[in-house]
């Protein structure tokens, strides 16, 4: 078994109206919910603003602090989800799930280390 | 015993290719172990086969050959604690090898080369490489691509495919089709690149179709049942039965109206049409299926000017309800024009946003060429040229062009 990141790719500014939000988050409990009971649900969870976050860098045998996010652009990860999976087509098929639930392109990858090692 | 060439060995290599690299990437679960494997092998066949002749059945010969050469190179490498080399052994030591699952290692292996996961370049060169037994060379070269560049992007896929485990199995019902599809436009594209024969070596874009086909052959063996894999097929068959006719020896291009009837390769012609006949009791139409019998029009035709262009319409009209583009629009067009006059076909062209399409500019211009609209067409002809990337191409709307204020 592998474990797949599913990033959710959210483009800056403000939210959905709320009728919509509620909606989306409806479904990505929902998802969630099935995940778990899949048993391929390893973490998920959502993130706040880009603007929330801080860069550290190593510098001159210290760190450098300064604020965030660290990529320039439009989209920002708005949170993501950690699930094992036999191979690739069964990680896109939960995250096809999740970008019909969030609305919004998931990014797939998988982890080095396979999972229960 | 009969003196064997290292040609003739290589030939058979490349023959074998696919089949024994898919054999071998499903014992050892690893394709750059498979491909190893089958070098291994290829190396001991050219020590042995001159002397020993060539095997009774070769493939068979290769599979087992490299088999064993890659276990043995994996027990010599292998550490102990190296957990995933001794899965790999004890995978490899137990499963079939036989014939019989041979076929269906194939299409897994097709199905894994064409995964969506994998941008349709990669697929398009994996396919060749994989299956095709090409050379990264030879891919490079008939994609115009320096070596280490097409190199690297198939380190990478085959990274990909290892590292995000891209499944080695044939898709299930429900994802069938569309991976299909998939296959099919690899297997078109890599025919497409080598019968529009942009730039490069000629020899080597021949080779491209000659690919294609033989893909397209194993793929209808594999999935007779699927009418758009016989239809691609079919497809391929009837264009590249003109393929001799379609230049003359100066290497100008020749079109269809233009051509000489008698060139045309009478074998491939009867093939494409036996197998468009069989898609059309099955009554199941499809883009492919559709592009082949309006190629098996053409085919029946002796002469240009008895093409039932009636026919050839209404198949465009089918073509464009099920599968419709700008693309397909433009060459419903040139149909129009030979049934409702070039009038009717001008108006229907205009309406098209393909600006950037030489064919566009180049349908354009003839059509206004006969409509006696002839400075309107030098224009076009003169935006065509401007857009075409293709010499041949070029030379002959060049000559068109010529035509039209000589006279």
């Amino acid at each position: 078994m592998t474990r797949y990141l599913l990033s959710v790719y959210q483009p800056d500014g403000p939210a959905p109206p709320s009728a919509d939000l509620r909606r989306i988050m409806q479904d990505v409990e929902a998802l969630n919910r099935e995940m778990k009971a899949a048993g391929v649900w390893v973490f998920s969870g959502g993130l706040h603003q880009p603007g929330t976050a801080t860069v550290l860098r190593p510098h001159d045998g210290g760190v450098l602090i300064s604020d965030g996010p660290f990529a320039e652009g439009k989209e920002h990860i708005g949170g993501f989800t950690i699930i094992t999976a036999p191979d690739l087509d069964a990680a896109l098929d939960w995250g096809g799930r999740l970008a019909g639930a969030t609305t919004l392109p998931i990014e797939v990858r998988p982890f080095q280390d396979a999972a229960g090692d | 015993m009969p003196a064997l060439l290292a040609s003739e060995i290589e030939r058979v290599f490349r023959e074998e290719y696919g089949r024994a690299l898919a054999v071998l990437a499903r014992v050892f679960g690893d394709i750059d172990i498979a491909e190893e494997a089958v070098q291994d092998a290829f190396t001991v066949a050219v020590q042995r086969w001159p002397s020993a002749g060539l095997p009774p059945s070769p493939a068979g010969w290769i599979i087992t050959t490299a088999r064993h050469r890659a276990i043995d190179r994996l027990r010599r490498e292998a550490s102990r604690a190296d957990r995933h080399t001794q899965a790999v052994l004890l995978l490899a030591g137990s499963g079939p090898a036989e014939e019989a699952a041979v076929r269906d290692d194939r299409l897994r292996l097709i199905f894994t080369c064409c995964h969506p996961a994998l941008a349709a370049g990669v697929q398009v060169a994996l396919t060749l490489r994989l299956l095709g037994g090409l050379s990264t060379a030879e891919i490079a070269r008939a994609f115009l691509v320096p070596e280490p560049t097409m190199a690297q992007r198939l380190v990478r896929a085959k990274g990909k495919i290892r590292d995000a485990k891209i499944p080695y199995q044939v898709p299930g019902e429900a994802e069938l089709p569309g991976r299909l599809r998939a296959v099919l436009a690899v297997i078109y594209l890599i025919f497409n690149e080598g019968y529009t024969a942009s730039s490069g070596g000629r020899l080597i874009r021949e080779d491209l179709c000659t690919e294609a086909i033989r893909l397209g052959r194993l793929l209808a063996e594999l999935m007779p049942g699927e009418p758009e894999v016989m239809g691609l097929l079919a497809l391929m068959l009837l264009t590249e039965s003109r393929r001799a006719a379609r230049s003359t020896g100066d290497g100008d291009l020749v079109l269809l109206a233009d051509q000489d009837r008698d060139r045309w390769d009478r074998g491939l012609i009867a093939e494409g049409q036996a197998i468009v006949r069989q898609c059309l009791q099955r009554g199941e139409p499809g883009p492919y299926q559709i592009q082949a019998a309006i190629n098996a029009v053409h085919s029946d035709a002796p002469t240009a000017s008895a093409t039932d262009w009636r026919q050839i319409l209404q198949l465009y009209n089918q073509l464009m309800s099920c599968a419709p583009s700008p693309v397909v629009a433009l060459n419903r067009a040139v149909a129009v024009a030979e049934v409702q006059g070039p009038d009717a076909a001008l108006t229907l062209v205009d309406g098209l946003d393909l600006g950037n399409y030489h064919l566009f500019h180049a349908i354009r211009a003839d059509l206004l060429r006969r409509l006696g609209r002839t400075a309107e067409a030098a224009q076009a002809y003169d935006m065509a040229i401007a857009r075409t990337g293709n010499a041949a191409e070029r030379d002959l709307l060049r000559r068109n062009r010529q035509l039209l204020t000589g006279a």
